[in-house]
């Protein structure tokens, strides 16, 4: 649906050209809630704003539907963009108008004059995000949360097949960021539209993204389904991400494991097997004991997954790791 | 009361707060009316922004500057011609407004331009991304967000014009500074010069008042 195709961007900085985008080659699916994630200069904002062409390529072109857009006339530009809702870090709604106001305000520009249709898309999307009860109130009335709800109706106004969230949690506390997550996560069920994210925070990928791609320095390092690149990261830069994502050292953890005797092996497990009492099945088949060092239940998107770090000691310990294999359960030896 | 004001005409005074209103009514009106696209357009075509055009930028802010630099009492003497052209007369309510208005549009001009660069970039951003065009962002994202800092930049503009009424006096003009200079300064009419300038005072404060009450209704923030 959305392909962007060898896009090379750079900006005139002080006379010098300075790369923001080198080469960057992927398609976003239809119906996919697509995630970026990179550090701040990653380039990840100027990569989403090449979607609606808030940014122009230096070089490379983006389709979206098999149309280059970076053809478009100014006219054609501006159709495009009204099929394509974008919400931001800073919510950027207008002070001088009401919550009303600002969902109807990208049907104004779109021509709309038939003021009761209008009204009751307004009403309509204000029940969505539910802010029915603040449709009157200006945004400096509303919390953080209420705005990016507020933004999240006015980007869906004018019924868009795409929508971009530019950060759009990074100013919102845990507790509203996820309900603001839970709400894209819907509408993207519910309305079948297809969702590209851009964050800083591994923890948002998890929750709410189908793929993810990992930029650094303007380049795409790792690409892929978001348990996939989860659980077994690549790149450098993916890992820092996932072990900021658990809160966890990877080197200090390491170091605690020096005086525990045995094999030292990281199990992976996604979907029922999460649930399912496979260690200890394995551990009474083949005798082998067992001491779980490290781990973590928890889900990506909809999936369970869970992450052992788990020392096994006994003479069983090879035949344990193949019918731990033979199970599903992705083993990885950390020290052998 | 009378030995206190013996100078004191309060006919002619009324006639010269009235002149004074009337020249201050004018010349706001034509200074907004051209100020204000003017402002505008040194906005848009400045560096970084939507119509970016360093040489027409380059050119209109160089006028503005120049404009504001000449002394006021020297504009009223090199515009008697352009008046005369314009309003048949160099003198009254009517030759002194087309100068007024000179003086004071590149002064409104740069003041709102200001409070359009105040306006958070975001903002224009996300109403780019829905697909607006220039001129509907300037209309209806750009203006009514800088509607608080447009009534601010009248209100500064008011006040300033008031003084240059009083100064377009000095050939003519009428009003209020006229008749501070004629009777108040040249011939020694203390009275004449307190009462004439109490009204300035007034008529100042008055006009502050009502730009910080408008300011304060059209803000949302």
């Amino acid at each position: 649906m959305i392909r962007f195709q060898n896009i090379h961007k750079s900006y005139l900085v002080a006379g010098k050209d300075v790369p923001a985008l080198a080469g960057i080659d992927f398609e976003i699916a239809a119906g996919e809630v697509f995630g970026i994630i990179g550090h701040s200069g990653a380039g990840k904002s100027t990569l989403v704003r090449l979607i609606n062409l808030l940014e122009r390529p230096t070089q490379g072109q983006v389709l979206i539907d098999g149309r280059d857009i970076t053809a478009l006339p100014d006219a054609g530009l501006r159709d495009l963009r009204r099929g394509i809702g974008m919400i931001f870090q800073h919510f950027n709604l207008l002070s001088s108008k009401t919550v009303a106001e600002n969902v109807a305000f990208p049907l104004k520009l779109a021509g709309l004059r038939d003021a009761p249709a209008i009204k009751a898309r307004v009403a309509a999307l204000l029940a969505r995000v539910g802010l029915t009860e603040h449709a009157d109130k200006y945004p400096a009335q509303l919390s953080g949360g209420q705005k990016q709800r507020v933004g999240i109706a006015r980007a869906l106004a004018t019924e868009p097949s795409i929508l971009l969230c530019d950060e759009a949690t990074s100013a919102l506390d845990p507790q509203t960021t996820r309900s603001v997550l839970r709400l894209l996560a819907e509408i993207n069920r519910e309305l079948g539209l297809t969702i590209v994210i851009i964050t800083h925070e591994m923890d948002v990928v998890r929750t709410v993204c189908d793929r993810v791609a990992v930029l650094d320095a303007g380049r795409v390092v790792e690409l892929g389904p978001v348990a996939e690149v989860f659980l077994h990261p690549q790149h450098p830069t993916t890992r820092r991400f996932v072990l900021e994502a658990e809160h966890v050292d990877e080197g200090e953890q390491v170091d605690d494991y020096a005086h525990v005797p045995g094999r030292v092996v990281r199990l992976t497990f996604k979907g029922d097997a999460t649930y399912a009492p496979v260690l200890g099945d394995v551990a009474r088949n083949t005798g082998i004991d067992f001491s779980i060092l490290a781990g973590r239940i928890d889900r990506i998107k909809e999936s369970p997954y869970g992450q052992l770090t788990v020392a096994f000691t006994g003479d069983g310990v090879d035949a344990a790791l193949q019918q731990l294999a033979a199970r599903r359960i992705t083993v990885e030896v950390l020290r052998p | 009361m009378n030995q206190l004001f013996v100078n004191i005409d309060w006919a002619e005074i009324w006639t010269a707060t009235l002149d004074t209103l009337a020249m201050l009514g004018g010349s706001l009106l034509f200074t907004v009316l051209l100020g204000l696209p003017l402002g505008v357009l040194l906005f848009l075509t400045a560096r970084r922004q939507m119509l970016e055009q360093p040489l027409l930028f380059g050119v209109l802010s160089f006028v503005a500057n120049v404009v504001r630099s000449i002394p006021f009492v020297i504009l009223i003497i090199l515009m008697i011609p352009v008046t005369v052209l314009i309003t048949g007369t160099s003198l009254g309510v009517a030759g002194a407004i087309p100068t007024l208005v000179v003086g004071a549009t590149p002064f409104f001009a740069r003041l709102v331009e200001t409070a359009l660069r105040e306006v958070d970039r975001g903002i224009v951003e996300a109403t780019q991304a829905m697909g607006a065009s220039t001129r509907q962002i300037v209309l209806h994202a750009l203006l009514p967000e800088a509607l608080p800092g447009i009534v601010a930049a009248v209100t500064v503009t008011a006040i300033t014009l008031v003084s240059y009424t009083a100064m377009s006096g000095v050939i003519g003009g009428g009003g209020l500074g006229d008749l501070a200079i004629r009777y108040g300064y040249q011939r020694y009419q203390t009275d004449v010069m307190i009462v004439t300038v109490v009204l300035l005072v007034v008529l100042v404060q008055g006009l502050q008042m009502l730009g910080d009450r408008l300011v304060v209704h059209f803000s949302r923030k």
